[in-house]
């Protein structure tokens, strides 16, 4: 059974083009999709993300549980509405997936995973959950609107009474407020972002996320599907669950190494496999490419290196740089001149440091 | 989605033909197939002189979210290629069956087009398709 976000009616009236991504309808495009990653790295564009999962932890024992769950140390979030970005791994150091965790109150965190993994992800969290005590709670109740550009942020703060103003603008980045949004409409406001720009992800209920929709739109934000989400993640060196890691697939092999947290005396799942790996020598890497000539870059394409051979992971053509970039997982040591085979074809391709766009500009070595 | 040119011919996969004036075949592909394929940024031209065969691959085009190949309807010789796509290949987004042609072929065998479904038909195909 396809599942439909409360918004699904208001992108078929705005004639998008829908696709079925997870198990969900949604829109991949309204339009152009390359216009639409646009308008989000030159002003502002809004995405429906409703399909994403929010998931409600209670419980004086929750910090404790997150510390065992998350591979990140949730004892960085001391300041209520503070968040931090995790994988949650399995025995073998794998990704079960990647998330956002919320610092709430002490005894209320909340966490949004994606929508692909959904059963999975509640059937690990509530058989971990239950040691410690903590209720698990599905919130299908909420839509979620993120609304990113260098101009997202000013729109949103022109919709909202002057008290919640005040207090969003005053978000740092990766922090959160639950704020009374334009009509009384209660919001859950967070100043995330999966596109490298500046922007808010707002969650919002379902009974009132169209309504926010249309002021948004009214504002001057234009409807963005998951086309130009993607582009857009991509450009800003941001993984995807499922093309760029997975449960066979290590923080060190994924470039999220960052966000591990090997403090000292914190037994998280997947610890200990990942300081075996670390000791032994982690086997492969990811790193940025750049085609410099005409073609795409494809998921799944193979990638020769003096190191052996890879694969591309997330790939697609750029809008903002006018030519196709990928993340690849290749084995570690010197790659030497590295090509993509290209059906069939061996075309070179430059390894650079990524991002490769932040802020709506191309970052330096990516065009040369 | 704009109006199908009565004088086209089509394949199921979507790729229009177009008898020109000197008899050799214009190929593209349809309106419909550029929507549902979305914003093309690239698209891979056969050589001239190449010998294609009716329902073989013969080019590539590829959106920003998947690479497709193009059959050609009719079997012959390559005899021209739109070159302009080379750098504007959203020409196909904007004009399928005018400025966005993909290549001309010289027919082997006329009989082929018969084969071909007709803007009717096609237009059918295309309607049970959404």
């Amino acid at each position: 059974m396809t599942q439909k976000t409360v918004l699904n009616a208001t992108h078929r009236e705005l004639g998008a083009r829908m696709v079925d991504f997870g198990g969900w309808d949604m829109p991949i495009a309204y339009g152009s999709q390359i216009e639409e990653h646009h308008a989000v790295r030159q002003a502002a564009g809004m995405f429906d993300v409703s399909h994403m999962t929010v998931v409600d932890l209670t419980g004086e024992r929750t910090r404790a549980f997150l510390r065992h769950l998350l591979a990140n140390n949730i004892d960085k979030l001391t300041k209520p509405g503070k968040a931090i970005y995790s994988c949650m791994l399995n025995e073998r150091g794998g990704v079960i997936d990647d998330l956002i965790a919320y610092y709430l109150r002490e005894d209320f965190f909340r966490l949004v995973v994606n929508a692909s993994t959904r059963d999975k992800d509640l059937a690990w969290i509530e058989a971990q959950a239950a040691a410690f005590g903590v209720n698990v709670r599905e919130r299908p109740e909420f839509a979620m609107i993120a609304v990113q550009g260098p101009a997202a942020r000013d729109i949103v703060l022109g919709l909202l009474p002057d008290d919640s103003r005040v207090k969003v603008a005053k978000l740092g980045k990766f922090v959160a407020a639950e704020v009374e949004g334009p009509d009384g409409i209660p919001l859950f406001v967070a100043r995330t972002g999966y596109t490298g720009e500046e922007g808010f992800e707002i969650i919002v209920p379902d009974t009132r996320a169209v309504q926010l929709w249309k002021a948004l739109a009214e504002a001057g934000v234009a409807p963005a599907g998951l086309g130009a989400r993607d582009t857009l993640r991509l450009e800003a060196g941001m993984n995807l669950y499922g093309q760029d890691m997975d449960e066979d697939v290590t923080p060190w092999e994924a470039n999220l190494g960052w966000t591990v947290s090997l403090d000292e005396g914190r037994d998280f799942t997947g610890r200990a496999a990942l300081e075996a790996q670390k000791n032994a020598g982690v086997p492969r890497t990811m790193v940025g490419l750049v085609l410099d000539e005409k073609g795409v870059l494809r998921h799944g394409q193979k990638v020769l290196s003096a190191a052996g051979e890879g694969e591309i992971l997330s790939g697609s053509f750029s809008p903002t740089l006018n030519r196709a970039v990928a993340f690849a997982r290749i084995p570690v040591g010197e790659p030497g001149d590295v090509r993509v085979d290209i059906r069939g074809r061996e075309v070179p391709v430059r390894i650079v440091k990524y991002p490769f766009v932040r802020d709506g500009k191309p970052q330096d070595g990516i065009v040369i | 989605m704009s109006e199908i040119p009565g004088d086209l011919k089509f394949l199921k996969s979507h790729e229009w033909a177009r008898v020109e004036d000197d008899g050799t075949v214009r190929v593209g592909i349809s309106d419909h197939a550029q929507g549902q394929l979305g914003d093309l940024v690239y698209v891979e031209l056969p050589e001239v002189g190449a010998t294609v065969q009716a329902g073989h691959g013969t080019a590539v085009v590829e959106s920003v979210k998947a690479a497709s190949d193009i059959y050609s309807p009719v079997s012959g010789e390559i005899v021209e290629v739109n070159e302009a796509l080379n750098d504007k290949p959203e020409t196909i987004n904007e004009d399928a069956y005018g400025e966005g042609w993909i290549f001309r072929v010289k027919v082997e065998n006329r009989d082929e087009l018969e084969d071909l479904l007709d803007a009717d038909a096609y237009g059918e195909l295309v309607e049970n398709d959404d």
